[in-house]
């Protein structure tokens, strides 16, 4: 197996990984639109990026982890934090990445931070994925219970002394971070489904939260894997293989009875 | 929030504050609420004791669940202050969960996750709940819901257990049986309990004070003395009240004299009619 083929599966199944619980409570609060705007934004890191001229990573990093801080603030009025409002962010943000990328000139490929670009990824960029991801999944592993009471009612939360504010940031910022990563193995246009899919496939054969985190992980590996496996055979893009394979294994999990 | 105000009482003698009592886990000193110009509460005045049952009643947008978010912390005064005891232990009960169905939940893992296993098999004990342990929390009825909230409540082992309009969605005999439950709960735990709701017939029986709250207290007092004050009888109506009086009729438990003062205070003014402490 080729070089860059190895580092391209490390970084998609450690992202896989972490997108499992991280899906789940994204599945959970209902913040599948929130994903949407920070991925949307991540295009205009890159621009922002170039500009700069300072690492991309970096500058998509910060991008979405700014634009996080501003959703944060703005579901402080919850009259703001709707549907109608996130998705004006999610799309001004996009249209706003698209058109500064252009005026940068023909060096950016554009269609790579659209779709992925798992392919080149080297090692250096490898160990950093996995570092980022396996930060993540400790954060996640450490707060578990005081994330999931936070979400079963947050009013109960409070009352019993669980810091819900920051639980909810916690989980956003994670969120930011994981999508900024994750750009590279799906970009951006499908960065929300690596979270989404495997989580709602995993909820049909599973009946606790933890079973359900983890079932996630696994049915995102497995994606991976045969995501990876069309691309190398039949030339197929990654990311996109990956996602729809993810969709396949939901379509599947339908054939359960659910209980 | 912990700020202290022993001063504020003696320094005005009118306002019949009484020192707050060694027992007294919230006091609420003139305390008001708006959002925005819109005020939603005004001038309330309220002590809760351990041991206490007191009941919140009031139509529909009376600012009832506000006082419960100002009483538990979720939301703070505007003016006003509230002053509870340290550490004080609350057992909440919400009127209802939205837990999104896509969280696998069973009501075990529900309850288990906030406290140690003996409280727990203590909590489902008490309650008669084993039955609906591998249940998902999002299948339970309204009268299930309710125990197993009610559960959670007291496995935190509360000084203070506040309950939003604990009735709904429940049927007669139901809400019989949770009221009940909570007279002996409170004996039990030794804790003050705060309630709130919009029915008026069953709650009465097991109150020891009902507070009449429409933006502001209407009247406060004993169940059977609230029941016959003019404010009230504007807001129900008299034959809700008379419904009442012939429920609590039915029982021989003895009332003590909060509340005997609402009568003469009648035509005063409404901020002062709640200061009924006798």
């Amino acid at each position: 197996m080729p070089d860059f083929l190895i580092y391209a599966l490390i970084s998609a199944f450690a992202i896989a990984i972490v997108a499992g619980p991280l899906g789940a409570f994204v599945v959970w609060q209902r913040l599948a639109y929130f994903g949407d705007t920070l991925a949307h934004g991540a295009l205009l890191g890159v621009a922002l990026g170039l500009f700069a001229s300072i690492n991309i990573t970096l500058a998509i990093t910060l991008c979405c982890l700014s634009l996080a801080a501003i959703l944060l603030w703005l579901q402080r009025s919850p009259q703001l934090g709707d549907d109608s409002l996130l998705g004006l962010l999610s799309h001004s943000a996009l249209a706003a990445g698209l058109v500064s990328v252009s005026l940068m000139g023909n060096s950016v490929d554009l269609f790579s931070y659209l779709f992925g670009d798992l392919l080149t990824t080297d090692a250096s960029d490898t160990i950093l994925i996995v570092t980022v991801c396996m930060m993540v999944l400790g954060i996640l592993c450490v707060f578990w219970r005081k994330l999931l009471l936070s979400v079963i009612d947050a009013n109960l939360a409070k009352v019993e002394g669980i810091p819900v504010a920051l639980m909810r940031a916690l989980l956003l910022f994670a969120i930011a971070i994981v999508v900024a990563f994750a750009m590279r193995v799906v970009g951006v246009l499908l960065i929300t489904a690596m979270l989404i899919v495997p989580a709602v496939a995993s909820r049909r054969l599973t009946q606790s939260p933890e079973s359900m985190a983890i079932g996630a992980s696994i049915i995102g590996c497995i994606a991976v894997a045969m995501g990876m496996w069309a691309s190398y055979w039949y030339a197929t893009p990654a990311g996109p293989s990956i996602v729809l394979a993810a969709s396949g294994i939901f379509v599947i999990t339908l054939f359960k009875k659910h209980c | 929030m912990l700020k202290t105000t022993p001063t504020l009482s003696a320094l005005e003698p009118k306002k019949l504050i009484p020192p707050m009592p060694a027992t007294a886990l919230v006091q609420l000193d003139r305390v008001n609420l708006s959002f925005n110009d819109n005020k939603v509460l005004s001038d309330i005045n309220l002590n809760l004791h351990a041991n206490e049952i007191v009941t919140v009643i009031g139509p529909n947008g009376a600012g009832k669940s506000s006082l419960v978010s100002l009483i538990i912390g979720l939301q703070s005064p505007s003016q006003g202050s509230i002053t509870r005891k340290k550490n004080l232990r609350i057992g909440y009960m919400p009127q209802k969960l939205a837990i999104d169905p896509q969280l696998p939940l069973s009501t075990r893992r529900f309850l288990s996750l906030c406290g140690n296993s003996s409280r727990l098999q203590h909590a489902i004990k008490r309650l008669s709940i084993e039955c609906l342990l591998n249940t998902p929390v999002q299948k339970l009825s309204g009268g299930e819901m309710q125990r197993v909230l009610l559960a959670r409540a007291i496995m935190q082992n509360p000084e203070l257990l506040v309950l939003d309009e604990p009735a709904q969605g429940v049927d007669v005999t139901g809400q019989a049986e949770l009221y009940h439950l909570l007279g002996e709960l409170r004996h039990e735990l030794g804790c003050g309990v705060l309630m709130v709701s919009h029915d008026l017939h069953i709650v009465m029986a097991q109150t020891d004070q009902v507070l009449c709250l429409n933006k502001h207290v209407c009247c406060h007092g004993a169940p059977e003395s609230v029941s016959q004050h003019p404010e009230y009888l504007q807001l129900f109506g008299r034959q809700a009240a008379e419904d009442i009086a012939i429920y609590t009729h039915h029982h021989d438990h003895q009332h003590d004299i909060h509340g005997d003062v609402v009568e003469q205070q009648a035509a005063s003014n409404h901020s002062h009619c709640s200061h009924n402490h006798s």
